[in-house]
């Protein structure tokens, strides 16, 4: 299963150390990664900027709708408001937020009572952990199916994996969890529920080796869940990727040279057709992480996505705004990496 | 020449294209019966204020046992409160389906008019476009839309809203593509040449030139809003209208999964599963067909 991701290896290599002026290409690169990073921060700006806007806007006394519903005489009111700073103008109110949530001050929670940032804080390890995980199986789940598929293109291999992915592909996360919860955490029939459902461990868990094995066990479900909708988009990219080297001159001497079927694949195609699948890796990680709020919120996975889901449920408009610049500046530093990776990886683009 | 006669020669025109364009259609197989799926769950939809109203997702309509497997009173069970899945399911199809092609369009309409711009006017104003779709692209679009849907209030209207403004950026790369790749040919040259103004060239040459496209990534996004909308919806930000994603929240609200309730978690992911597949294949034949990369050349 990890042959495409060792195969990954030697193109790295042979790209860092390819021929043609050292000094120029990197000055390039380098000059390519700095323009990148500023656009990062452009993004990232565009984002402290319409949150902040974004949840002006919210229809409403901004107070009323953090007591939600609550009775609040007159006096309680102004003194919440003056509290909160939003009897200020709109223009220090922006400076506030701006100069808060760049020193991390993301407020703090009306519903726990206590700053945001502690508890993403709290939160981001189960997170990591499950999308971590899944993205691992997922991506060499997805690379060592699209390759066979691609090689052997219209093989019966081919037709089944990618007609299998692109059903899996259009089932919601949500209804896939509920699936899996049916039949593998309650039981169906003659089947029995063999997984855990809720939470990340058991309420009496066990130490030490046990525990590690008690948190796989709840992980199951959710990880089978994640790489089940995940998958496919690898899948279906190394695939169609494989099949554009296929037919490439390179293939053909390659193969006229007398290399067995097995090393023209393994040592020429798939590190060429690899560069495009591993970027779309990071660039579609937004697309993980809106699976991964399913999830967990389904798994009752005490991560982030499970934060965001009872912000909003609440709703608790600091911890909702706080998650979100989170989630949203992790996701264009990861796309940032993945344009500035590519290039560095490609040895068409550095030079172009 | 007289304007009539250009304007018919156009049309005849188009209209050969269009049988061309229905003759490849039909050789996609996947296409043919998504298509037909397609046509029957629009029918369905649409004709069913002819049988039954509002009052099948009416808490007091229930008249069977709670969680009732299914039966010939209601051939797919059952739901927490009695009510029949199978009439709910037809009836929160008008919401599911209203809620896809509304939001599809909009965002169609948006990545429409951003890309054609954006391609179009080169310098400071395309550039400042491209920047402004590079950032909705890279911006998580579930969770986007779940802040706006949470912060509007879940209406219809502001699902809708919310699911359209988080989609676009897709499609206004595809077009502005495209849009680079009209404008490179001669006769635009020869057009701007004649005296024709942005307006002209937008609205004759380069948009009839980008319709299939839209067509194309048009089906293909009202699959993905549905889906978008089952899971806004599953997720507690949504209309409190039937929809096949609030089914589905309900099923997993009141446990239907450990009361062994299966048909009404089955039903109406398999009518979500249907519609997006249907919708998908679709498609995908009409890239197929419409796509000039794919096309072989000939």
């Amino acid at each position: 299963m990890t042959a495409p991701l060792e195969a990954a290896e030697p193109a790295a290599v042979q790209a860092a150390a390819g021929p043609g002026d050292e000094r120029p290409t990197h000055r390039g690169t380098l000059q390519y990664a700095l323009s990148k990073a500023g656009g990062a921060l452009f993004s990232i700006a565009m984002v402290i900027i319409g949150t902040f806007f974004v949840f002006r806007l919210l229809p409403g006394d901004p107070v009323r709708n953090l007591a939600q519903g609550r009775n609040m005489t007159p006096t309680q009111l102004a003194l919440e408001r003056h509290r909160l700073g939003l009897d200020k103008p709109m223009l220090d109110q922006f400076v506030d937020f701006v100069g808060k949530t760049l020193r991390f001050d993301l407020g703090t929670s009306y519903e726990y009572k206590r700053p945001v940032l502690d508890l993403i804080g709290e939160r981001l390890g189960p997170t990591l952990l499950l999308a971590g995980v899944g993205l691992v199986i997922a991506v060499s789940l997805g690379l060592w199916q699209g390759t066979r598929a691609g090689w052997r293109h219209n093989s019966r291999f081919d037709r089944v994996s990618t007609g299998v992915s692109l059903v899996l592909w259009s089932v919601p996360t949500f209804w896939l969890g509920l699936l899996l919860l049916m039949v593998f955490g309650v039981g169906i029939g003659p089947i029995p529920g063999i997984f855990p459902t809720r939470g990340i461990e058991s309420v009496d868990a066990p130490d030490g080796f046990a525990y590690v094995l008690d948190v796989a066990s709840h992980m199951v479900l959710p990880c089978l869940t994640l790489v089940a909708v995940v998958y496919a988009q690898y899948l279906l990219v190394m695939r169609s990727s494989l099949l554009e080297e296929v037919s490439q001159d390179y293939v053909t001497v390659a193969r006229a040279k007398g290399l067995r079927d097995d090393e023209v694949r393994r040592r020429h195609a798939v590190p060429n057709a690899l560069l495009p699948t591993v970027t779309l890796v990071f660039m579609r990680i937004g697309f993980v992480v809106g699976g991964a709020v399913t999830v967990e919120t389904i798994y009752s996975w005490p991560g982030l996505g499970q934060l965001f889901y009872e912000a909003i449920r609440v709703p608790d408009f600091t911890l909702m705004q706080g998650t979100f610049m989170l989630i949203t500046v992790a996701v264009i530093l990861m796309n940032t990496l993945a344009d500035v990776v590519y290039r560095m990886l490609d040895p068409r683009v550095r030079s172009a | 020449m007289s304007a009539v006669a250009t304007g018919s020669v156009a049309w005849s025109r188009r209209r050969l294209a269009f049988d061309r364009f229905w003759r490849d259609f039909r050789q996609h197989r996947g296409g043919m019966v998504g298509l037909l799926a397609l046509v029957v769950a629009v029918v369905l939809a649409l004709v069913a204020p002819l049988f039954i109203d509002d009052s099948v997702t009416s808490v007091v309509s229930g008249t069977s046992d709670d969680f009732a497997p299914p039966s010939l009173a209601a051939p797919f069970g059952t739901d927490e409160s009695g009510r029949s899945v199978l009439l709910m399911v037809w009836w929160g199809s008008r919401t599911s389906l209203l809620i896809g092609f509304l939001a599809a369009l909009l965002s169609i309409v948006i990545g429409m008019v951003v890309g054609i711009a954006a391609g179009h006017f080169r310098g400071w104003l395309g550039a400042t476009l491209m920047r402004i779709t590079d950032w909705f692209l890279v911006l998580p679009s579930l969770i986007t839309a779940m802040v706006l849907a949470a912060i509007l209030g879940g209406s219809t209207f502001t699902i809708i809203v919310a699911i359209g403004v988080t989609t676009w950026a897709t499609t206004a790369r595809l077009i502005r593509a495209q849009t680079l790749a009209v404008e490179a040919r001669p006769y635009i040259e020869r057009s701007k040449a004649l005296g024709g103004g942005h307006w002209h060239i937008t609205t004759r040459h380069v948009l009839p030139n980008v319709a299939p496209l839209l067509l194309a990534s048009t089906t293909l996004e009202v699959a993905s809003a549905i889906v978008t909308e089952s899971t806004l919806a599953f997720l507690g930000v949504s209309a409190n209208k039937t929809s096949w994603g609030t089914m589905l929240r309900a099923s997993y609200d009141f446990g239907a999964a450990t009361a062994g309730a299966w048909w009404y978690i089955i039903i109406p992911g398999l009518c979500i599963l249907a519609v997006v597949m249907a919708f998908t294949l679709c498609g995908r034949a009409l890239e197929a067909v419409l796509n000039p990369r794919l096309r072989k050349a000939g």
